[in-house]
């Protein structure tokens, strides 16, 4: 019955395969080359044999040969020797393989070891050599060119099926086995191999057609097969000399060549595809969302405004091949010199937030805003002009210190090519710069540490260097995505307290993004507090801990444990987690997750609309109860 | 605030001479160099012994002649015990005896010197045909096609570069001669006079592993793409040429000098199939005379340089990707 099971969901995953375009023309090209190889020596034999000497033009399709024969006709003869030859040498090579490849799990260890030694070692030469030296070996002819192939193919089926073999015999139902006593020889015959004989067929198959080309390659040299018989290798190396005369004679069996070759190998790799499970190249769905929209006029522009954003919306495809909208709707703004605190779960979208502001977004990602000013400048229309403008007045740092420094390049020219790209700095002028910057953000012997390479810093150190390499320019905004999250504590309290150094001394706005509230709220003046890439919230930061209002803030401040937490009671947590953005309700996205939820909520969407000066709040239910808020500090 | 900040700095600044692993594997490597050398000395050897039957009497026909064959079988020192000919054969080679040729009578050594710089030169000039192409073409495709943009382009570099790695070299040499020899006349079909008789040979070595590499180099390139430091470079608002020359590709020739030095061996091993196709005068042709003349120290010779050669690729590989990523070196520890 599971066997029954088994068998057709096999059955099943290789109909996939002939599925596949490339897989259905691979087991077309291998069916009709091996019906040619039963039946061409029957009905095209006396053809390929008979002598017409006076062979007029016409009466043979691709003319014939230097006797007189045709083509056309010996090409599809030799079809059964060419392929014939091939699937002998790849089953002589598939047999020594498994034998050599097994042979270390039944032996001993020393001879076990040998073996893999020898195994190791015949694998390093290129196949042909191995092939040639035993040619010389076996002799010439069609029996030494077998011998010689299948043994050259030998070493890497053993190398195949001594990985497959160890993979396999990890798995319990073997160790199941060897506990039960079973013998070395039957754990091989009943548990091993019939597990691995899949990868082991299909690699055979992807082999056999480098088989036939070596095949053929030994014939033309004149090593392989002989006079008077012929395979399509012998034909080429017939044809070539005639090319002139008769190109005909040399390219038609190397199409046969190319085209047998090609079944073999793209039967074989379409099927270790499919049946590995690698997904094949999902169709691409619809493209729904509209592009780029063009900015609105800017209308009433505070000179102490950074950065206006209106109406963004980030969209994505999904992995189902829909798009799905990640960040809907947000709206802010940054005054010079004020930090400001995005908060939110992971998935929230505050990091593709920072991305699409900072227009660093790639395709297939789309960003749409009402309005994106930078410094007064819209960032809608173009990137280009924009280039030494963000480049110099916008300064990123991300969350993985050691995965954001190219791992290859010294840290000081890491930093000194910003001021060479938009500064039109020299060399020297710029790494002067760098070590000057590397100072200002207090490295350690900066002069020292920027002929450094980032593995050799500390994750504090690393960090320092991004935001010194923000500073390379005069940054009017450092938007900060998580930079404290892959810190120890010590360290990150001397980050942030970096970042308020810089927002002092260069008077730069600070966009910070943190899923931690507790970082946040020491740093910042306003939060935004953003759920399912909308933000539901926006407040002082004093205010925080008395007046917020929206439930999901309120459970983000319940959750975040604080020095006065008891510790004896078990730490708050939100049940449940943010939606996947293509499953967004269409009322408020935390009603599932909120204890103050009505249908209200979920059915209509709330504003964010202000509820005092500095406060605006998106909620059907704003919370005042200052109980609630309370229970951080019980 | 400033003092504090620094000597955190300097207690955690982390000690540059450690223990470094770059001699242990320079030696493993070298040792495993030389212990392949010494498997491909002594299969070379008994090549010969391999043979079913006498070697003398299956070069000289069964009918040749009693004396002469007895005079040949001394000639290769065949008469001796198989011990003293090894030792014979392994300070032969030592000092660069190759043996003579049983048909020309010509020292081995002496061939191998004419033939040799033939065969080195197109497959030099083969390689450096492969990483022309392959790492602009594998660059130029991962940049067009990242995030399934272009998936015309896309489709398209898959199936060119496919079908080109699926041609043996041979059959693209014929292919070649017919097409730019025979119809377009542009270079000569065989031989190797001029500089123009080169560009056929060079081609048919070359193109299959250009093909293959710019396949490796796409992947490599679309991995590195997606790491979070050419996000930084983005953000340093750097031209894309500099993203892409400065800090993408250099982060990519691991793995493309891995394949490289892989596709390298196949050149050389390619050298034979080719060389007979257009009659080039290197070690390829001697190998195929000599082994259907059964000329065997000339077919021992040359599958010793061959295999030497290939050998010499592996290590030097191996050593350049310890220098390029240190880290390969220290995971093998």
């Amino acid at each position: 019955m599971t066997n029954r099971i088994r068998a057709s969901a096999t059955g099943r995953r290789w109909m996939a395969v002939f599925r596949t375009p490339v897989g259905a023309t691979g087991a077309f090209l291998i069916l009709v080359f091996l019906l040619l190889a039963l039946v061409a020596p029957l009905v095209w034999g006396e053809d390929a044999a008979r002598i017409d000497v006076d062979g007029g033009p016409g009466r043979h399709l691709l003319g014939t040969d230097s006797l007189g024969r045709d083509i056309l006709a010996r090409v599809l003869v030799a079809s059964r020797l060419s392929i014939g030859l091939t699937l002998l040498s790849t089953a002589i090579g598939l047999t020594i393989g498994i034998l050599l490849g097994a042979a270390p799990s039944v032996l001993g260890r020393h001879a076990g070891r040998a073996v893999t030694a020898s195994i190791n070692i015949a694998v390093a030469f290129p196949g042909l050599l191995v092939v040639l030296f035993f040619a010389v070996v076996f002799g010439v002819g069609m029996r030494g060119a077998v011998l010689a192939i299948g043994l050259a193919m030998a070493p890497s089926f053993a190398r195949l099926t001594q990985t497959l073999a160890a993979s396999v015999e990890g798995r319990e139902y073997v160790a199941a086995a060897r506990v039960a006593g079973v013998g070395r020889f039957r754990l091989l015959f009943r548990h091993i191999l019939p597990n691995i004989a899949e990868p082991l067929v299909i690699n055979a198959t992807i082999a056999a057609g480098g088989a036939l080309l070596t095949f053929s390659g030994l014939s033309f040299l004149g090593i392989g097969v002989q006079a008077p018989s012929y395979d399509w290798g012998r034909l080429l190396g017939e044809g070539l000399n005639r090319i002139y005369i008769d190109p005909a004679a040399a390219l038609a069996p190397g199409v046969a060549v190319v085209a047998a070759g090609l079944g073999f190998s793209m039967f074989g790799e379409v099927a270790a595809k499919v049946l590995s499970g690698e997904q094949l190249r999902p169709g691409e769905g619809p493209l729904t969302a509209s592009s780029i929209a063009a900015g609105v006029a800017a209308e009433s522009t505070d000179d102490d405004d950074v950065l206006v954003v209106e109406g963004l919306q980030v969209y994505a495809p999904s992995g189902q091949g829909e798009w799905v909208m990640p960040v809907r709707d947000v709206s802010f703004h940054l005054k010079r010199g004020e930090t400001v605190g995005l908060v939110g779960e992971s998935g929230c979208g505050k990091s593709l937030t920072a991305m699409a502001i900072a227009r660093l977004t790639e395709a297939p990602v789309r960003v749409r805003a009402d309005r994106l000013d930078f410094l007064g400048e819209s960032l809608l229309v173009s990137r280009r002009a924009h280039r030494k403008l963000l480049g110099t007045s916008l300064a990123m740092v991300f969350q993985d210190p050691m995965a954001s420094l190219n791992p290859s390049k010294r840290v000081g020219r890491q930093l000194a090519e910003v001021s060479e790209v938009h500064n039109d700095l020299n060399r020297r002028d710029a790494m002067e710069r760098a070590v000057d910057r590397l100072t200002a953000v207090h490295m350690p012997r900066a002069r020292q540490s920027a002929r450094q390479y980032p593995h050799e810093f500390s994750g504090g150190m690393r960090q320092r260097a991004m935001i010194g390499m923000g500073l390379m320019g005069s940054p009017r905004l450092v938007i900060a995505d998580e930079p404290t999250t892959a810190l120890d504590v010590t360290v990150q309290q001397q980050i942030l307290s970096l970042f308020e150094e810089v927002r002092s001394t260069q008077d730069s706005a600070v966009l910070l993004i943190s899923h931690d509230l507790a970082v946040v709220e020491q740093v910042c003046d306003r939060i935004l507090v953003m759920y399912a890439g909308r933000i539901v919230e926006e407040l002082l930061s004093a205010d925080v801990g008395t007046s917020a209002r929206h439930p999901y803030t309120r459970a983000l401040l319940a959750s975040a444990p604080h020095l006065e937490t008891d510790r004896d009671l078990p730490l708050v947590v939100i049940e449940g987690s943010p939606p996947d953005p293509g499953l967004v309700s269409r009322g408020c996205a935390f009603a599932e997750r909120c204890e103050f939820a009505t249908d209200r909520c979920r059915h209509d969407l709330p504003e964010l609309v202000p509820t005092a000066s500095d406060h605006r709040v998106a909620c059907w239910h704003p919370q005042t109860d200052p109980t609630y808020l309370s229970r951080r500090t019980t | 605030m400033t003092t504090d900040f620094t000597k955190a700095g300097a207690i955690r600044l982390p000690n540059r001479r450690v223990h470094r692993p770059g001699t242990d594997f320079v030696i493993r490597r070298t040792t495993r160099f030389i212990g392949s050398l010494w498997v491909l000395v002594t299969a070379s050897f008994l090549m010969i012994h391999l043979i079913p039957g006498d070697p003398v009497r299956a070069a000289l026909g069964l009918d040749a002649p009693p004396d002469l064959v007895a005079s040949r079988r001394a000639q290769l020192g065949l008469d001796r015990p198989l011990w003293r000919q090894y030792v014979d054969y392994v300070t032969g080679l030592a000092h660069g005896d190759l043996g003579t040729s049983t048909l020309s009578r010509v020292p081995v050594s002496q061939i191998v010197q004419d033939r040799l710089p033939a065969t080195v030169e197109i497959a030099v000039l083969s390689f450096v045909v492969v990483m022309l192409i392959a790492i602009p073409v594998g660059l130029l495709a991962a940049v067009h096609t990242r995030g399934g943009r272009n998936r015309g382009l896309d489709l398209g570099f898959a199936a060119t570069t496919a079908f080109a790695a699926a041609i043996p070299e041979f059959l693209l040499a014929v292919g070649l001669v017919y097409v730019f020899a025979v119809e377009l006349q542009w270079f000569p079909v065989a031989g190797r006079q001029g500089p123009d008789s080169y560009v056929l040979p060079v081609l048919a070595l070359s193109l299959g592993s250009a093909g293959a590499l710019a396949r490796v180099v796409r992947v490599e390139i679309l991995a590195v793409l997606d790491q979070d430091y050419v996000r930084t470079a983005r953000a340093k608002r750097l031209p894309a040429r500099l993203i892409y020359l400065r800090h993408a590709l250099p982060n990519a020739l691991t793995g493309t000098l891995t394949l490289g030095g892989l596709l390298i061996m196949g050149l050389i091993a390619g050298t034979v199939l080719v060389e007979s196709v257009f009659a080039w005068p290197g070690l390829g042709t001697t190998i195929v005379q000599s082994i259907l003349q059964k000329d065997y120290p000339v077919v021992q010779a040359v599958v010793l340089v061959y295999g030497t050669g290939v050998l010499l690729v592996n290590l030097l590989v191996d050593l350049l990707l310890a220098i390029l990523d240190p880290r390969s070196a220290i995971r093998e520890a």
